[in-house]
C-alpha cells in the first residue's frame, strides 16, 4: 500500500481494533459494567445525553469558568511577564514570590479558593486562572527577555519610542512562544475548572461527573469524559488556528513540520 | 561666509575618541585617541584586522555605544551629550549591519518602509517610497514576499533599501556583505557604490577586505589592532565611476600591496 493511503487507513484501523478489543474483553472476561462498560454502552449513553439540554448548560458553565480563568491568566501573565522582563526592579521585587508560587502544586490551593470565593463560578474561575497563569507568564517572561540585541540596535537607530518598539518588535517576536504557553494553559484552565466543580458547587461537567459517579451511572460518567475531551480539542484547535493566523511566518505554524 | 567656503564644516568630525571596556584592573582599550574628519559625500573605509575595534568606532558614531572620552560630531552636532545619544544629531544617520536584520512578521516592503512607519509617515507615502527604493536596489517584484523567501544577497538588498529609504545624509555600513559569496559581494559592492554616489551620501564602511576598501573608497583609514589606533589615512586616487576592471590594473594592485604592508606593519 502507498504511504499516503497508509497514513489514512492505519489510524482508523488501530482505533477500530482498540474499540473492538475493548468490547470483546468486557464481554468475554465478564467485567462488571460498573467498572468498565463496553464502548457501545458509552455511545448509547452519550447519544441520550447529547439531546438533554442539562448537559449543554453544564458544559456552558465549565467552558465559561475555564475561558474566564484563561482570560485572566493571559492578561496577568502577559502584563507581569513584560514588566519583569523590561523593568529589572520589578523582577527583583517579585522574583521570590514567583519562585515560591511556582513550587506550590496549584491544585492544592483549590479548597482554599472555594473557602475564599464561595461555591459559585468565581472560585472555579480563580482556580482555572491560577493553573493557567504560570505557562503564560513564564513563556512571556522568557520571550520578552530574548529579543536579539542586534534587532534592538535597529530600533535604536530608527529612534523608535518604547510603544513602537513593543508593537513592532517585542510583541511579534514573543508571540510564538506566548502561544505555546497558551496551548498548555488552556488545557490547565479546563482542569482547574473541573477540579473546582469536584470540590463544591452544583453546576458544570465536573459536578455532573461526580453526581453520575454517586449514582453509579458509569456509561454516563464516560460520556462526560468524552464531552470534556471534545471541549479540550476545540480549545486546542482554536489556539492552533490562532497561531497560523497570527504568526504565519513562524516555524511553529508550518504544517509540514508540526504534522 | 567666505571662511566657510574655504574650510567647509566637516560632515563628520571625530576628535580624540577613546573607548575602554570593563572596569578597574580588568579593562580593554578598544579605540585610542582616534581623530578623523570627513567631507560631505565622501566614501571612507575603516580597514583593519578582525577584533581591532573598527566596529566599536562605527557603533559610537551610530549612537549605539558610549565613548569613554572624545567627541563625535555629525553635521556640527555632537552625537553624545552627557553619555546620552542625541536624537537630533543621529537623525540623519542610517546604519546597515552584517546580518540583514529583516523582521519575519513584516513583508519585504513593510521591512523597507519600517523607518518611515516609525517616523509616522502616512501609509500611501510609505508604500510609494518603499516601491521606489526597492526598484533602486533591484528588488522590484519582491515587495510582497516574506523575507525568508529571499536569498542572502536579496536580503542584504532589502536591508540596504531600508537604510536608504529615509534619504539619510550619513550611511554607516558594518561589513554588510561579509557573509555573502565573492560574486554576489562584487555585484552588491558596485551597486552600493553607485547608489551612494548618486544619492550624495557620506558613507563609512567597516571591512577587513583590503581590495574592497581600496575599490569602494575615496580614502581608506588603516587601523592597528588592540587598541584600534589610526595608523594611516590613504587617498585612493582612482577616477569615478569605477568598474571591476579597475581591480586588474597594476595601479590598483600596487595600492592594495601598500595597504597590506601598512596593516601588517602596524600589527607587528
Amino acid at each position: 500500500m502507498k504511504r499516503s493511503t497508509l497514513r489514512v487507513v492505519l489510524p482508523i484501523a488501530s482505533v477500530t481494533l482498540f474499540l473492538v478489543g475493548w468490547s470483546v474483553y468486557v464481554r468475554t472476561a465478564d467485567v462488571s459494567a460498573f467498572v468498565l462498560p463496553p464502548p457501545e454502552a458509552i455511545v448509547v449513553a452519550l447519544s441520550v445525553m447529547l439531546f438533554d439540554p442539562k448537559l449543554w448548560s453544564h458544559t456552558l458553565v465549565t467552558v465559561t469558568e475555564a475561558l474566564s480563568g484563561f482570560g485572566i491568566a493571559v492578561t496577568l501573565g502577559l502584563t507581569l511577564g513584560f514588566l519583569m522582563a523590561r523593568v529589572p526592579p520589578v523582577e527583583w521585587a517579585l522574583k521570590p514570590f514567583v519562585v515560591l508560587l511556582q513550587l506550590i502544586p496549584k491544585i492544592a490551593l483549590a479548597p482554599l479558593f472555594i473557602l475564599w470565593f464561595g461555591f459559585g463560578l468565581e472560585s472555579k474561575i480563580v482556580i482555572a486562572a491560577a493553573l493557567a497563569f504560570f505557562p503564560i507568564f513564564s513563556n512571556a517572561l522568557q520571550a520578552f527577555k530574548s529579543v536579539d540585541p542586534g534587532d534592538r540596535d535597529v530600533f535604536v537607530i530608527l529612534q523608535a519610542n518604547p510603544f513602537q518598539r513593543f508593537v513592532l518588535l517585542d510583541f511579534p517576536n514573543a508571540l510564538p512562544v506566548i502561544l505555546t504557553g497558551a496551548e498548555v494553559a488552556v488545557v490547565l484552565a479546563m482542569i482547574g475548572a473541573i477540579v473546582g466543580e469536584f470540590i463544591g458547587g452544583n453546576e458544570g461537567l465536573g459536578y455532573l461527573a461526580v453526581s453520575y459517579l454517586q449514582n453509579l451511572a458509569v456509561p454516563e460518567l464516560f460520556g462526560v469524559i468524552v464531552v470534556l475531551t471534545l471541549v479540550g480539542l476545540v480549545f486546542y484547535t482554536v489556539i492552533g488556528q490562532l497561531r497560523a493566523f497570527l504568526t504565519p511566518w513562524h516555524v511553529s505554524s508550518d504544517k509540514d513540520r508540526s504534522g | 561666509m567666505a571662511l566657510d567656503a574655504i574650510t567647509p564644516r566637516p560632515e563628520i568630525r571625530i576628535a580624540d575618541l577613546t573607548k575602554i571596556f570593563g572596569e578597574a584592573s580588568n579593562t580593554v582599550t578598544a579605540i585610542l585617541d582616534a581623530n578623523l574628519e570627513m567631507a560631505q559625500d565622501e566614501f571612507i573605509s575603516l580597514l583593519g584586522p578582525s577584533g581591532c575595534g573598527k566596529t566599536t568606532l562605527l557603533r559610537i558614531i551610530a549612537g549605539l555605544e558610549v565613548p569613554t572620552r572624545g567627541e563625535v560630531e555629525v553635521r556640527g552636532l555632537p552625537i553624545w551629550v552627557d553619555e546620552k545619544r542625541d536624537c537630533d544629531a543621529t537623525r540623519p544617520v542610517s546604519m546597515m549591519f552584517q546580518e540583514a536584520r529583516l523582521f519575519p512578521w513584516l513583508t519585504v516592503a513593510e521591512n523597507v518602509a519600517l523607518p518611515l512607519r516609525i517616523a509616522r509617515v502616512g501609509r500611501s507615502e510609505r508604500r510609494e517610497r518603499a516601491r521606489t527604493i526597492c526598484a533602486t536596489v533591484g528588488l522590484s517584484g519582491f515587495e510582497d514576499a516574506q523575507p525568508s523567501a529571499l536569498s542572502g544577497g536579496m536580503r542584504q538588498r532589502a536591508s540596504l533599501a531600508r537604510a536608504l529609504v529615509t534619504d539619510p545624509q550619513v550611511l554607516l555600513l558594518d561589513e554588510p556583505f561579509g557573509a555573502l559569496d565573492a560574486m554576489t559581494r562584487d555585484t552588491l559592492n558596485i551597486e552600493l557604490m553607485d547608489v551612494c554616489t548618486r544619492a550624495g551620501v557620506t558613507t563609512i564602511l567597516v571591512t577587513h577586505s583590503i581590495a574592497e576598501a581600496a575599490f569602494l573608497s575615496d580614502r581608506v583609514v588603516v587601523l592597528a589592532s588592540r587598541p584600534a589606533r589610526i595608523l594611516e589615512v590613504m587617498e585612493m586616487p582612482f577616477a569615478r565611476p569605477r568598474t571591476l576592471d579597475l581591480q586588474r590594473t597594476s595601479k590598483f594592485q600596487d595600492m592594495v600591496a601598500t595597504l597590506r604592508t601598512q596593516m601588517t606593519g602596524g600589527a607587528a
